[in-house]
């Protein structure tokens, strides 16, 4: 399978602080890969590098044949990558509609209608409360407003920030449940994830990050069956 | 006694709107970057001078209003492109700076091109006082009431009606969220500064035949436009307009009641009790997350 992300020695700062330094990693098209690590690794900062929200300070990223480590975050949603973002960042005092609709800004009128559609199958709660405000959500419809958000963009790999966090277990399997039905559906995704069990049950390949760099890879069942993984991260 | 209110309140309202008009280009410049743009003002002026002038040239008023409307968009495209946006990593108390700097810049090129003198525009469609229940109301007036109620009618479709708009206000709202769904906050401060040197130059130009303008007068205007902003809440459309006809009404009031020696005294009390008892102005911040 090509590759349809590749970061290749990427290295990135917050002024002195090194967050990235010489992460390497692959998103095969279709696939689903999970980075885990753990407070502090710079999870976050690659997600942000590659979205192009944050400059990167050496490497390359490349997406779907393209280097992209100069495109503005436009050129990359026009692209085709989408970030459900750390903390959901909904326009709280929008619509539940509206949010999704400029989850589509560079789309079409059309393909946003036809995204809404796919929303409000995939999430019918969030189509009963369409006209609500999306501050007025709970935490785990929030985060499938981020995710119908992104997914209005039509992206062809989505970067998932923690999707589970905050959730209640019952909540947090569900949405997880959810972004495995959504690669099934042809989307890739680069998973990140605190929940080191459920992340490396789901994913095709993982890799491990610990202080900016990537110290660990595999397919997700091998770095189950790990014992530096298990000590680690699952606290077997 | 009720001619007397009437009148008074027709002043109020009228020189209310064009406050409101200018409270709104606060707000949404307010609302796009977190910025206080103290070069508002100076649209106004713009306004006001640019229509002077060239209807002094021999342009028709109609053309010479549309075409001061124009020159203000562009300087306030300008004041982004050439002050703001070199230095848009920079606080929001910098960007402020900044402003102050090209309100000066503004107001010292406007002297040397139209003079330190004070000019009158000629009213829209004469000066033939309008009676009503016994006050009487200038056309010009008419005119600033029309005008403002349809700038305001049209930026809240805007902002409440089209995509586009709302993608202005997702920016606000958090800025991390509308980058990643590919809205550009570069290009989102660009239209609000756009739009706001658009909407102080229809407030000049307005004003003008009804107030006289002059070189420096952006900077009262400019002032009265941020009493109305912050008493409304800062960032509130809404609050904008109602504090802007609250500032004109008060002023008229205290003038007409009082004594006019009085009149610019309000808006420098009413910010004080605002600040004082609703530190969030009267309608709430939008983004208090902001400055
Ligand atoms: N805005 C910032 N300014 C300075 N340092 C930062 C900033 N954001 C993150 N850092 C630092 O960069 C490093 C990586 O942070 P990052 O947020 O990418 O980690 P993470 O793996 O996502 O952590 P978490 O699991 O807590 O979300 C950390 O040491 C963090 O303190
Ligand atoms: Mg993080």
């Amino acid at each position: 399978m090509a590759d349809l992300l590749h970061v290749d020695g990427l290295d990135a700062a917050y002024g002195r602080i090194r967050a990235l330094e010489g992460v390497s990693l692959r998103v095969p098209d279709g696939a689903l890969v999970a980075l885990i690590g753990a407070n502090g690794a710079g999870k976050t900062t690659l997600l942000r590098t590659v979205s192009g929200v944050q400059p990167a300070a050496g490497g390359r990223v490349r997406f779907a044949g393209n280097d992209i480590t100069r495109w503005s975050s436009q050129q990359r949603v026009k692209a085709g990558l989408a970030q459900v973002p750390e903390g959901r960042q909904v326009f709280g005092p929008l619509s539940i509609e509206d949010n999704l609709r400029l989850g589509g800004w560079l789309r079409t009128e059309a393909e946003r209608t036809a995204g809404l559609e796919r929303v409000w199958a995939l999430f019918p709660v969030l189509a009963e409360k369409r006209a609500l405000p999306a501050g007025t959500l709970s935490g785990g419809q929030q985060q499938m407003l981020a995710i119908g958000r992104a997914l209005l963009s039509k992206p062809r790999l989505l970067l998932l920030d923690e999707p589970s966090m905050g959730l209640s277990p019952k909540l947090a399997a569900e949405v997880l449940a959810t972004v495995r039905a959504l690669r099934d559906d042809g989307i890739s995704v680069l998973l990140v994830e605190q929940n080191a069990a459920a992340a490396l049950a789901l994913a095709d390949h993982a890799y491990v990050l610990e202080a900016g760099r990537i110290v660990l890879e595999g397919p997700g069942a091998q770095l189950r069956a790990d014992p530096q993984v298990q000590a680690a991260y699952l606290g077997l | 006694m009720l001619s007397e209110f009437l009148q008074f309140l027709f002043a109020g309202v009228t020189s209310g709107s064009i406050y409101a008009l200018a409270a709104l280009g606060f707000a949404i410049i307010f609302n796009a970057s977190g910025v206080i743009n103290f070069a508002q003002g100076e649209f106004i002026m713009l306004g006001g001078m640019v229509s002077v002038a060239l209807a002094a040239a021999g342009l028709p008023l109609p053309f010479a209003v549309v075409a001061s409307v124009l020159v203000s968009v562009v300087v306030g495209i300008g004041v982004e492109k050439g002050a703001i946006e070199p230095a848009r990593r920079a606080e929001t108390v910098t960007l402020i700076i900044i402003t102050i700097g090209a309100s000066i810049l503004i107001q010292g090129l406007a002297q040397v091109i139209f003079g330190k003198g004070q000019h009158a525009l000629q009213p829209f469609s004469g000066d033939t006082p309008i009676l009503v229940g016994g006050a009487s109301l200038l056309p010009q007036s008419l005119w600033v009431l029309g005008v403002s109620a349809i700038v305001v009618a049209a930026l809240w479709g805007f902002f409440n009606r089209t995509l586009a708009g709302k993608a202005m206000l997702a920016v606000s709202y958090n800025r991390l969220g509308a980058q990643l769904v590919g809205i550009e906050p570069r290009r989102v401060w660009l239209v609000a500064f756009g739009l706001s040197g658009g909407l102080g130059a229809v407030a000049g130009a307005l004003s003008a035949p009804i107030t006289m303008t002059s070189y420096d007068a952006g900077l009262m205007l400019g002032l009265k436009g941020f009493v109305a902003a912050t008493l409304g809440g800062l960032g509130n459309g809404l609050g904008a307009v109602v504090g802007g006809l609250l500032l004109g009404v008060a002023e008229a009031m205290t003038a007409g009641y009082v004594s006019s020696a009085y009149k610019d005294a309000v808006p420098f009390v009413l910010i004080l009790l605002v600040l004082v008892f609703l530190p969030r102005g009267l309608l709430g911040a939008r983004s208090a997350d902001r400055v």
